[in-house]
């Protein structure tokens, strides 16, 4: 979506102000708000795609103005309500007040390590070919749909070259609303910063983003 | 700018809310921040153009959490901090502390009313015959000024069709940051909407959008 | 003109509704059987305190000594990162790019945060934060002189945006100085900022 969470080329933010000696977290909600995030992965309930949906997913001043632990809860929260695992007035009471939802599998201390050390591969097998190869000029189709997309809207309309063919992976835009992990061909591609900004763009830039087969179209 | 004021083609801000019976103005505080900014026109105090560039700056979360009229307040007041109209411990304080040094005239009813009544005109004599005419094809440029500019994100490196010569208006990149009035045809640019917004969008929709001779480009 | 930052310091009241919202959170799913505490304890542990940037300053280390690991670090960063035990999460699929003295890497995540976890632990606030994610593809210069960076003008700099599952790491030219180090003692001159694209490796002299 064309939500705000779509910042590259925005102007206006300020400086970029690293912090010195900056703690992992800032508090100690941020440290189980992070920790609940990941273990409630664990069940199934939704994929990668659809919590980054549910992240860039709202009002856009609201995007900017809520810290980045509290974009991850408010988008907890609305998962775990979608799919009734938690519902309102619990979250209000601060207790379970009905029988919980079955799911399949929880994430237990012991298997931490291993769950995190196996992460989220998204590579999948397939007997298609891809439709570039590196070298191949290509451009980002103009595409601006409400729901989860991976491509930025400053590379929409451009021109670009294949730098690599990445592999066969899971389509966000499909995965995101689940309707399948559709995996489709994966490729880097790589833009001059003058075609991505225009004459005065600096001339020593290049930019590339990592684009499925659907965002591109020969050039 | 890209800043947060250029909102065209943005997702997640909701339906639009028409308010029944709405008052021209919420609170008398707005009246006041309406008649200021009137004033300070009639005033020259500085350009619109400028004004607009000092608005459309305030950083995008303090952008979209303020309110229409607190924008113009806001704005109001930095405009103020940087044309020496006041200092920040006046603005602090609520009341002025060392007399206005360029002492402009003060501001009668009776120019207000003349305002009101004639505007100002932002046409002026043409420096050079106008490059397109009715008809033409053009390209939006893509560029991407960190100054004021009136080309939105949305119609940069778009084509479209020149259907009116408005006139030969002063030039908001330039005035903006005090550069001089800098004329230029301005133009009435018709945009197809699959043209800005993809293949899949409704093809019965199309935008125009006023665009100044240097935004364009012949296609 | 003034910038407003305070969206991103609490102040004590919303401070005390992010614990009470957070804690009435992890209690519903607890008492739903959801979660077992000691996993939320576990992965608290692991992300403070285990996984960090020491594992990429390992990879660019030993990259800088042996170049037959540099030309497989290249070829196949997964595998090669993978061969001394760190991947999984954020970290199945990396790519490893290679500062040279006409080109410099910058890595940034333009739509929310995507970072090497597996090499880097979790991403600083100021990589995840507007600023960042808006001016590094437009600007990168801008954004190095916020760092107080400066690279010569006709250096390239290339910005990779992780638009997928892609992770990338960058790794920094070796100072020089550091010839016939350990690869212990030329991982400590690898910053954290040095393997994003926003930093240079320390000096040797700076270490103490």
């Amino acid at each position: 979506m064309n939500g705000a969470q779509d910042m590259g080329g925005v102007h206006g933010f300020g400086p970029v102000e690293p912090e010195p000696n900056e703690p992992v977290f800032h508090a100690g909600w941020e440290k189980r708000a992070f920790a609940l995030t990941l273990a409630m992965a664990m069940p199934g309930q939704w994929n990668i795609d659809m919590s980054r949906f549910a992240r860039e997913n709202r009002d856009p001043g609201e995007y900017l103005s809520m810290s980045y632990y509290q974009i991850w809860f408010a988008a907890l929260e609305t998962m775990l309500k979608e799919r009734d695992l938690v519902s309102d007035d619990e979250t209000v009471a601060g207790h379970a007040l009905r029988e919980p939802k079955p799911v399949a599998r929880i994430l237990s201390p012991g298997a931490v390590a291993q769950v995190l050390y196996r992460g989220g591969p998204t590579e999948r097998e397939t007997n298609t070919t891809p439709a570039f190869k590196p070298g191949d000029h290509v451009r980002a189709k103009n595409i601006n749909p409400r729901t989860h997309t991976r491509l930025p809207r400053y590379v929409r309309g451009h021109a670009g070259t294949i730098e690599r063919v990445i592999g066969f992976h899971v389509f966000p835009d499909s995965n995101a609303q689940g309707a399948g992990e559709n995996p489709q061909w994966l490729y880097t591609v790589c833009f001059d910063g003058r075609e991505l900004w225009g004459a005065d763009g600096d001339p020593t830039l290049t930019v590339s983003v990592d684009a499925w087969e659907p965002y591109l179209v020969p050039a | 700018m890209n800043g947060a004021a250029d909102m065209g083609g943005m997702h997640g801000f909701g339906p639009v809310v028409p308010e029944p019976n709405e008052p021209v103005f919420h609170a008398e505080w707005e009246g006041h921040s309406f008649a200021l900014n009137m004033v300070t026109g009639v005033a020259k105090l500085w350009n619109l153009d400028a004004f607009r560039f000092k608005r459309e700056s305030i950083p995008p979360p303090e952008y979209l959490s303020l309110s229409y009229y607190g924008l113009w307040t806001r704005t109001l007041e930095l405009m103020m901090l940087e044309y020496g109209v006041a200092t920040p411990e006046e603005v602090a304080a609520g009341h002025a502390i060392a007399p206005f040094k360029k002492a402009p005239h003060a501001v009668s009813a009776a120019e207000c009313a003349n305002m009101v009544r004639c505007g100002s005109p932002y046409n002026r004599s043409a420096p050079a015959p106008a490059l397109f005419k009715v008809g033409d094809k053009v390209r939006a440029r893509n560029m991407h000024p960190q100054h004021h500019t009136r080309l939105p994100r949305y119609a940069r490196g778009h084509a479209g069709e020149v259907v009116r010569i408005v006139g030969c208006h002063v030039f908001p990149d330039s005035n903006a940051s005090n550069l001089g009035e800098d004329p230029h045809w301005l133009y009435t640019v018709r945009f197809d909407g699959r043209e800005l917004w993809g293949a899949d969008s409704d093809p019965t929709v199309r935008v125009c959008i006023e665009a100044w001779e240097p935004y364009l480009e012949p296609l | 003109m003034t910038h407003d930052h305070d969206h991103h310091h609490d102040h004590g009241s919303e401070l005390s509704e992010m614990q009470l919202r957070t804690r009435a959170l992890e209690t519903i799913l607890l008492e739903k059987g959801y979660i077992e505490p000691a996993a939320i304890d576990v992965l608290i542990e692991t992300y403070e305190k285990k996984i960090g940037p020491r594992n990429g300053a390992q990879v660019v280390a030993k990259a800088w000594v042996d170049p037959q690991f540099r030309q497989w670090l290249f070829e196949d960063g997964t595998a090669a990162i993978g061969s001394l035990g760190f991947g999984g999460r954020s970290g199945n699929h990396l790519v490893a790019l290679e500062n040279t003295p006409s080109v410099h890497n910058m890595v940034v995540c333009t739509l929310c945060s995507c970072y090497p976890w597996a090499v880097l632990g979790l991403p600083p606030l100021w990589y995840k934060s507007a600023p960042y994610r808006s001016r590094t593809v437009a600007d990168p210069r801008s954004v190095l002189a916020d760092f107080g960076v400066s690279l010569p003008k006709d250096t390239e700099i290339r910005v990779w945006d992780s638009t997928a599952e892609l992770r990338y790491l960058v790794v920094p030219l070796r100072p020089a100085g550091a010839e016939g180090w350990s690869e212990e003692k030329l991982a400590e001159l690898v910053t954290r900022d040095s393997m994003i694209g926003t930093g240079l490796p320390k000096n040797p002299e700076d270490l103490a």
